[in-house]
């Protein structure tokens, strides 16, 4: 907890990053970006879905329809969050030559992606139409 | 840009082309936001939305549009954390709209 408190701050104070360590090889810095961009495109597309179920899926109930937009929008939102903080640790875990931070994040999402799917697959199988 | 210093793995580029396909989602988002807030006729508080989400939009293609530029360079330097921190506010901005706009 205490670790991701610091972590927390040095969102918000990035020259603190380079107060520790050796600044790496700027080829790793600019993959960390990257992969920091991949993390916000799915959150993007997360974001998109819930946007679409809600305006593509009309003839769903409003309680089903709305469910199903959070979850996905929850989870864009999360990944959006995780993205930034997982980027930081990454940095620094080079500056400082440890190993890069592992996560369960990756599992959690995934699980969150198949629970959405399974239930459209029942909505669509039962069809569960606003009556 | 100096073809002596340039990696050959393209690094700035890869990421320049990363900060592109990220900036072209972020546009697509943005539109489904409009079409979203559009969609119960032009209303005052669809042009709040609209607006909302246009401002979201220019927020992440500023940030991005600025880290395309210094990628323009054979050593880039460190996204900052501002940048990271901008974009990420703005993805999060667009998902806040679209459960404002559930109900």
């Amino acid at each position: 907890m205490n670790e991701f408190v610091q972590g927390l701050r040095l969102w918000f104070a990035p020259e603190r990053i380079r107060e520790e360590g050796d600044t790496p090889d700027y080829r790793f810095s600019l993959a960390n970006e990257r992969t920091f961009l991949a993390w916000i495109r799915t959150a993007l597309a997360l974001i998109g879905g819930g946007f679409a179920v809600d305006q593509f899926l009309p003839e769903l109930a409003w309680g089903v329809r709305a469910g199903l937009a959070l979850a996905l929008l929850a989870a864009g939102v999360l990944c959006a969050l995780r993205a930034v903080n997982h980027w930081v640790r990454c940095e620094r875990a080079m500056r400082r030559g440890e190993d890069l931070p592992v996560s369960r994040f990756p599992t959690l999402l995934a699980l969150a992606v198949a629970v959405v799917a399974v239930a459209m697959v029942v909505v669509v199988l039962f069809g569960w139409e606003g009556r | 840009m100096t073809t002596a210093g340039r990696d050959p793995g393209l690094q700035p580029e890869r990421t320049r082309l990363a900060w592109r396909r990220t900036t072209l989602s972020c546009t697509v988002v943005a539109l489904l936001a409009v079409r979203q807030a559009l969609h119960g006729g032009a209303g005052p508080a669809a042009i709040v939305a609209v607006s909302l989400s246009a401002l979201a939009w220019l927020g992440f293609l500023r940030v991005a549009h600025l880290r395309v530029l210094g990628m323009g360079t054979a050593r880039p330097r460190l996204l900052s954390a501002r940048g990271a921190l901008t974009a990420a506010a703005c993805t999060v901005a667009l998902a806040v709209f679209a459960t404002a706009m559930l109900f």
